[in-house]
């Protein structure tokens, strides 16, 4: 990023925007790709034989898929500096009115399967609407919007199931997409890159995109420019919501049960990684590509401290510990870009 | 002969204050108009006032002599009004470019452009010739306005505002925050500006300024216009006593 170079009056029009190298040292969430090779690396030495397997690795990736689904949501969704809490409430009540629509039409083909994730995304869709509208037009705070959302979610999630897991999805589900795999990689982590892939190129290279940032950045000048930053922000919301449900659907497949009990750290587990990534709670800053790596770092401690033998609950202290020390070394890079690049 | 865009008889209450009281105004086109008056005067009510940031209780707003209503900023965008707000409204996080072309982005061609893909390398380009001819401060259109300094901020504010304006400029206080060779680029953009046959409305506590460069002058009191001068007939002593009421008797001097 220099431009001292160049003669004294000719603008920079290029430069961390040129090259992919260089524009990967600029995001700040290189050095947290640089934590993930580092963790990598430490297993692959200690445990060779075990974590260095392609079973193993396909295993990590399996692992944060559905995650990743919802981080794409996620990652939007704080960059406009809100927050989505309620993603694995959304998650179970789109899979459990998804399960019991496809046990109310019975058979184990695709055209229920099909059905299926029509409905898992619809209601996810519906509650990523309320959130929006809730947050943008009713101008409650997306924290509170979205612990509420939460809390009905689950609620009705609780009531249509009576408490009880829906253990019937149809077997084309699970055995294509849970267990599937397509040249050895599991079916369900690749829709999840697909999923990553549409969401990186939606965030930084589109409008809709843009306007993500703008919001989050200076919300009054987005405003002000003409964006109608309500109706962007129900459909970032909506977003959210949409690729909860179909994370709902996912998780169907995957695990063959509704997981009702099983989502309650979903949102926090997600938020974290979008942050280790170097997404700015504060909004106007992150990368796709951050929120990833900051996914993996979870799942590669999880699996590596199985193997090692160390007990996985370490894992959980790990990972708090990294998320303070992401922000931390987040806010001293900036203060420091911000010194030295100003006046 | 009726004014590019004029406003009559504004009036707004904030509670118990009356920020506007039956404000009158007016600019040509091809000519700087000074709006100077002391500290809650109404020179920011009546800048939001005019270009849709702000509902008024009462009176009528006109350009190129009908009655126009601006619900929001870009109603007044649209008819080519533009504002740079003393808090300059940037995105501190994109860049020059984005933040110049920020609701307006250049699309590319055909369906990646219908897709919602934008034609970053244009923008960028663009955004370079604009401050280029500003002769802005601004060495990069590829770094975050947030690490700018303080007059880069302002240039690609006014570059921003600048490039979107064809009829009407609002610069509301533009140089409080700038150095002297920042305040003299101002100074020739404004010129510049209303040499390209625009109408430029200039909110400044700088008499010197005002003196240099504005046609006219007209001094807000107590929310309404008090006073109209040309500025080649005016002298400091006389602006700041319209502005402070000394000068009372001599009001509507026009």
């Amino acid at each position: 990023m220099s431009t001292i170079t160049k003669p004294a009056q000719a603008i920079e029009t290029s430069s961390s925007h040129g090259s992919f190298l260089e524009r990967l040292k600029a995001m700040q969430s290189v050095w947290i790709l640089g934590v993930l090779i580092v963790i990598f690396g430490a297993f692959a030495v200690l445990s060779p034989t075990q974590f260095l397997t392609t079973g193993n690795i396909t295993n990590i990736m399996q692992n944060v898929s559905i995650w990743a689904v919802i981080a794409v949501g996620m990652t939007f969704v704080i960059i406009t500096s809100g927050i989505d809490l309620s993603v694995g409430s959304v998650l179970v009540v789109s899979s459990v009115v998804s399960a019991k629509t496809m046990e109310a039409l019975g058979g184990e083909g695709w055209g229920v399967a099909l059905v299926g994730l029509l409905v898992a995304v619809v209601v996810g869709l519906l509650w990523g609407i309320l959130n929006g509208f809730l947050v943008a037009k009713a101008h409650v705070p997306p924290l509170i919007v979205t612990l509420g959302t939460l809390s009905v979610a689950l609620g009705i999630a609780q009531i249509i199931t009576g408490g009880l897991d829906i253990r019937s999805a149809p077997t084309v589900l699970q055995d294509s997409i849970g267990y599937g795999r397509i040249a050895g990689i599991p079916a369900i982590s690749l829709i999840a890159l697909v999923v990553v892939i549409l969401g990186g190129i939606g965030l930084h290279k589109t409008k809709f995109g843009r306007y993500t940032y703008a919001i989050g950045s200076n919300e009054t000048s987005a405003r002000r420019v003409g964006i109608g930053v309500d109706r962007k922000l129900v459909q970032i919301y909506a977003l959210s919501g949409f690729l909860a449900g179909l994370a709902g659907l996912l998780s169907l497949a995957q695990f063959g049960t509704t997981t009702i009990a099983g989502q309650s750290l979903t949102n926090l587990n997600v938020i974290a990684a979008v942050v280790i990534g170097g997404t700015s709670i504060f909004g106007g800053l992150g990368s796709m590509f951050g929120s990833m790596v900051g996914l993996f770092i979870p799942a590669t401690l999880q699996s590596g401290f199985v193997i090692i033998g160390v007990s996985p609950y370490w894992q959980t202290v790990a990972v708090g510990a990294i998320l303070i020390a992401a922000v931390y070394v987040d806010q001293q890079r900036r203060a420091a870009a911000s010194r030295g690049k100003g006046v | 002969m009726s004014a590019l865009f004029e406003a009559r008889g504004l009036s707004r209450r904030f509670g118990r204050v009356q920020a506007l009281d039956k404000a009158d105004f007016d600019v040509n086109a091809g000519e700087v108009v000074a709006l100077i008056g002391d500290n809650g005067a109404g020179k920011s009510t009546l800048v939001k006032a005019l270009t849709g940031n702000l509902d008024v209780d009462e009176g009528e707003i006109l350009f190129e002599g009908e009655p126009v209503h601006f619900a929001t900023p870009h109603e007044a965008s649209a008819l080519g009004i533009e504002v740079v707000h003393q808090d300059l409204a940037l995105a501190p996080h994109l860049d020059a470019a984005q933040n110049m072309f920020l609701g307006r982005e250049l699309m590319r061609a055909g369906v990646a452009g219908r897709l919602g893909f934008m034609d970053n390398s244009a923008m960028r380009t663009k955004a370079a010739a604009a401050f280029t001819e500003l002769g802005s401060a601004v060495r990069s259109v590829v770094v975050p306005v947030g690490t700018m300094s303080g007059g880069q901020k302002q240039s690609v504010a006014i570059a921003r505002s600048v490039a979107w304006a064809n009829q009407v400029l609002f610069l509301d206080e533009p140089t409080a925050a700038l150095g002297v060779v920042q305040t003299h680029n101002v100074m020739e953009t404004i010129k510049r500006v209303r040499d390209r046959g625009l109408a430029v409305v200039l909110i400044s506590h700088s008499m010197p300024h005002v003196l240099e460069v504005a046609d006219r002058v007209q001094v807000l009191r107590l929310g309404r216009r008090v006073a109209t001068y040309q500025a080649a007939d005016t002298s400091v002593e006389q602006l700041v006593g319209a502005m402070t009421g000394a000068l009372d008797r001599k009001e509507g001097a026009a």
